[in-house]
C-alpha cells in the first residue's frame, strides 16, 4: 500500500501540469505544442486518479476514461489539422499562420 | 513501495523536461512516451491497474503513435531556423517564473487543505465498471457520439481537396 503524503501526489501532479505550460509557451512548433497540451491533459487525468484513490471511490478512474475519450479526439483533430496547415504554408511555425492579422 | 513512487515521478519529470525543451520532434515525442510509463507505473502504485493499463495501450500505444505517424509524414525531424532564432535560453526565462509563480501558489493552497482521512484498499475494476454504466451511463453516450464528431471532422479536414480557384483569384 502506497504511504506517500496525498500533498506530495498532487504536487507531483502540478509539476508536470506547469511543466506542460512552460512548454506551450516557450514553444513555436505546433506538434511541440500539442505535445504540451497532452502533457497537461494526462497531469489533469493524474489529479483525478489520486482523489479517487483518496477517498476509495470508482469516479476517479471513470472521469479519467472520459479524460481519454476527449484526448484521442482532440488529437485526431488536432493533427488533421496540423497537416492541413503544413500543406497550406510549408512550415509548423505558429507564428508563420497569421493571415487573420490586419496587414496595415 | 513508496520508493517505487518517487523513482517513477523522478523519471516522468525528468523524461517530460527533455520532452518539451527538445529539438528533435521524434526524440521528444519518445521522451514523452517514457513519460507516460512512468506516470503509468504510478498509476499502478495507486492501486489503478485498469488505468494503468489503459494508460500503456491508448495513450503510449495509440495516441503517441498517431503523433510519430504524423510526424514522420510531414518529415520534420529538425526544427526549422525559424524556432532555432526563438529558442533562446533566454526565453526560456519569464514563461518558466510565471509558471513557477502559479506552482508555488498550489503548493500554498495544498499546505492549507484540512487533513483529510484516506479510505483504504485497492478499487477493482468491477467497480469502476458498474460505476461507468449506471451512474455515468449518459457521458459514455455523450463520448461516443463526441468520437463520432471526431471521426468525420478527422476525415474531412484530412482529405486533400483539390482546390479550385476563380482565374481572377489566382495570386500571381
Amino acid at each position: 500500500m502506497l504511504t506517500v503524503p496525498v500533498e506530495i501526489q498532487i504536487l507531483f501532479a502540478g509539476i508536470l501540469f506547469f511543466l506542460g505550460l512552460i512548454g506551450l509557451l516557450v514553444r513555436r512548433n505546433m506538434i511541440f505544442m500539442l505535445m504540451s497540451i497532452e502533457i497537461m491533459f494526462n497531469s489533469a487525468g493524474l489529479v483525478f486518479i489520486i482523489a479517487g484513490t483518496h477517498w476509495h471511490q470508482p469516479d476517479g478512474q471513470v472521469m479519467f476514461i472520459f479524460i481519454l475519450a476527449v484526448t484521442a479526439v482532440e488529437v485526431a483533430i488536432a493533427l488533421a489539422l496540423i497537416l492541413q496547415v503544413y500543406h497550406h504554408f510549408k512550415t509548423l511555425d505558429s507564428d508563420a499562420i497569421n493571415n487573420l492579422k490586419d496587414s496595415n | 513501495m513508496d520508493v517505487f513512487f518517487y523513482i517513477a515521478a523522478v523519471v516522468a519529470i525528468i523524461s517530460t523536461i527533455m520532452a518539451i525543451s527538445g529539438r528533435n520532434a521524434i526524440h521528444s515525442l519518445l521522451f514523452l512516451i517514457l513519460s507516460l510509463l512512468a506516470i503509468s507505473v504510478i498509476f499502478y502504485l495507486l492501486s489503478a491497474p485498469f488505468i494503468a493499463a489503459l494508460e500503456v495501450i491508448i495513450y503510449a500505444g495509440a495516441i503517441m503513435v498517431l503523433f510519430i505517424f504524423v510526424t514522420m509524414m510531414l518529415n520534420i525531424g529538425l526544427e526549422r531556423e525559424a524556432e532555432k532564432k526563438w529558442l533562446k535560453p533566454r526565453m526560456w526565462i519569464l514563461p518558466s517564473v510565471l509558471a513557477a509563480v502559479l506552482l508555488i501558489n498550489l503548493i500554498m493552497a495544498i499546505k492549507s487543505l484540512p487533513q483529510i482521512t484516506a479510505g483504504t484498499g485497492a478499487i477493482q475494476p468491477k467497480q469502476v465498471g458498474i460505476s461507468l454504466f449506471s451512474t455515468y451511463l449518459l457521458g459514455v453516450e455523450i463520448a461516443a457520439i463526441l468520437l463520432m464528431a471526431g471521426v468525420i471532422g478527422a476525415y474531412h479536414l484530412g482529405s486533400q481537396k483539390k482546390k479550385v480557384k476563380h482565374r481572377f483569384l489566382e495570386i500571381k
